[in-house]
């Protein structure tokens, strides 16, 4: 049995690497779109905060496996044809990035507006408010629920393995397919997944720690 | 009939700046003139429109009509054609020509007392690191708080916050600064060390616009005081008879005789 789980560990490795592969583009894209979107929300015109609002609840409103399935088989109906593995980033980037736009919301919302008044009152323009006083003070509140979002990235990847993208977990499955070792593979990826998201939550906690100087 | 343009022009002149808040006017038809070197404080009852106007003058709110000059330039709109907002980095720059201290301090957090200071010269003087450093030094120093340049906010006292918070606005070489209601927040017994500061100040020739309860403060102080009721001025004059025993503004002395059995 071991045998055959070593055999199989190039393999798994694989669909390891996929997995990250795939976390790390949702999160770094969300990351982006989000923060972006969510400015937009906190700062924007009317209209670019409906947008975003819209935006934000319809996604949320929605189970990710829908979104995933949406995206893959939904739209080429009107013409984007996506291979899986695009279709997969993509789908998990927008149900990420709702959840981003709501973090910075929160994040940015708790900054009294004083802070904003006196950035303003020295003559400094928007970005800088935003680089120099607002995100600094925004960043401790963004962390934690950022971080327990990649945690979650990292889990909900294995969805991607329902459009036959070779994953962590669709490795895992076509290995048990292959050997009906169904336990100990299981075991296996769960102590994988595990590993790589109790990284993050130390990760996570120390950085909190670096910046629970700031008092308010 | 022709006005004579005044012997001095004025370094801020509010020239009819109304404003509402939805149906609320709180702003009306106000004009206010202020020279080089000149303190004059704007007192009232709250809900009057004192912090509102100080607001304007910097423009951390915009107003529906009139204008608001400092230097000759209009402050929050361009002078060209119609009436349109300044750009972003346009209103920047203006802002950086006054000086505003707060009420509640609104220090950043993040950053020590002398970085507090230094953000402003560095990122919009484009001063060199070790020359923000000198400048924010110095001032703590002129409001006594050179030891305290690599504290926190969160490790002063409120009226060391507020010396703070004057420090960061005078370093910049406003040409006026606005001081809104800037002891309020602060336990009486720490008041005295603040306005200390604004006295000093005002011995060196700056320009200051301040809206403040500290009556005894304002006679001492202040060249000229300015009353305000209902969004309007509603009386103008040096300290001596604007607090003077002869009041024949009925609103200012009933405001007077309120505030003084509230605070004797």
């Amino acid at each position: 049995m071991l045998g055959q789980i070593a055999y199989a560990l190039p393999f798994l490795a694989q669909g390891f690497a996929v997995t990250l592969w795939v976390s790390l583009l949702v999160v770094l894209l969300s990351l982006v779109a989000g923060v972006m979107m969510g400015v937009g929300l906190v700062y924007g015109p009317a209209p670019l905060r409906w947008a975003v609002r819209i935006f934000s609840d319809t996604i949320r409103g929605i189970p990710i496996l829908v979104l995933i399935f949406f995206v893959y088989y939904g739209l080429p109906a009107v013409g984007l044809h996506l291979e899986s593995f695009w279709a997969a980033v993509l789908a998990l980037t927008l149900f990420k990035t709702a959840q981003v736009i709501e973090y910075l919301r929160g994040a940015v919302g708790s900054i009294p507006k004083g802070q904003s008044e006196a950035a303003m009152a020295i003559g400094l323009t928007f970005r800088q408010r935003l680089a120099y006083v607002i995100f600094p003070q925004a960043f401790r509140r963004f962390l934690p629920p950022w971080i327990n979002g990649v945690t979650d990235a990292v889990k909900g990847s294995a969805l991607v393995s329902l459009l036959g993208i070779t994953d962590l977990m669709h490795a895992i499955n076509q290995v048990i397919g292959r050997t009906y070792e169904a336990m100990p593979l299981y075991i296996l990826g769960a102590v994988i997944y595990f590993a790589v998201n109790y990284a993050l939550s130390l990760a996570s906690r120390r950085l909190e720690r670096r910046f629970s100087f700031i008092r308010e | 009939m022709p006005i004579a343009p005044p012997a001095t022009p004025a370094l801020l002149d509010v020239s009819e700046v109304s404003k509402s808040f939805g149906s609320v006017a709180v702003l009306r038809s106000v004009s206010l003139q202020v020279t080089r070197g000149e303190v004059v404080t704007v007192i009232g009852p709250s809900g009057s429109g004192k912090t509102t106007l100080l607001r304007c003058v910097n423009f951390l709110e915009s107003y529906d009509s009139g204008s608001i000059r400092i230097d000759g330039r209009e402050v929050g709109f361009r002078e060209t054609g119609t009436r349109q907002r300044r750009s972003e980095r346009d209103l920047a720059k203006m802002r950086a020509e006054t000086g505003m201290v707060f009420q509640s301090f609104n220090l950043f957090p993040h950053l020590t007392a002398a970085g507090n200071i230094m953000l402003g010269l560095r990122k919009v003087r484009g001063k060199s690191s070790t020359e923000a450093r000198a400048i924010a030094e110095h001032w703590l120093g002129r409001v006594g708080l050179a030891h305290k340049a690599d504290s926190l906010p969160a490790e002063l006292s409120g009226g060391q916050q507020q010396r703070v918070g004057i420090a960061r606005a005078v370093a910049m070489e406003p040409k006026i600064l606005l001081l809104d209601e800037i002891t309020s927040a602060l336990d009486p017994e720490l008041v005295g060390e603040v306005l200390e500061v604004v006295r000093s100040l005002a011995e060196d020739g700056m320009t200051m616009v301040m809206v403040t309860h500290e009556m005894a403060f304002a006679r001492d102080a202040s060249s000229r005081i300015i009353f305000m009721a209902d969004g309007g001025v509603s009386a103008a004059g040096p300290p001596a008879e604007i607090l003077g025993a002869e009041i024949e503004n009925e609103r200012l002395r009933s405001f007077l005789a309120r505030f003084r059995a509230s605070h004797f």
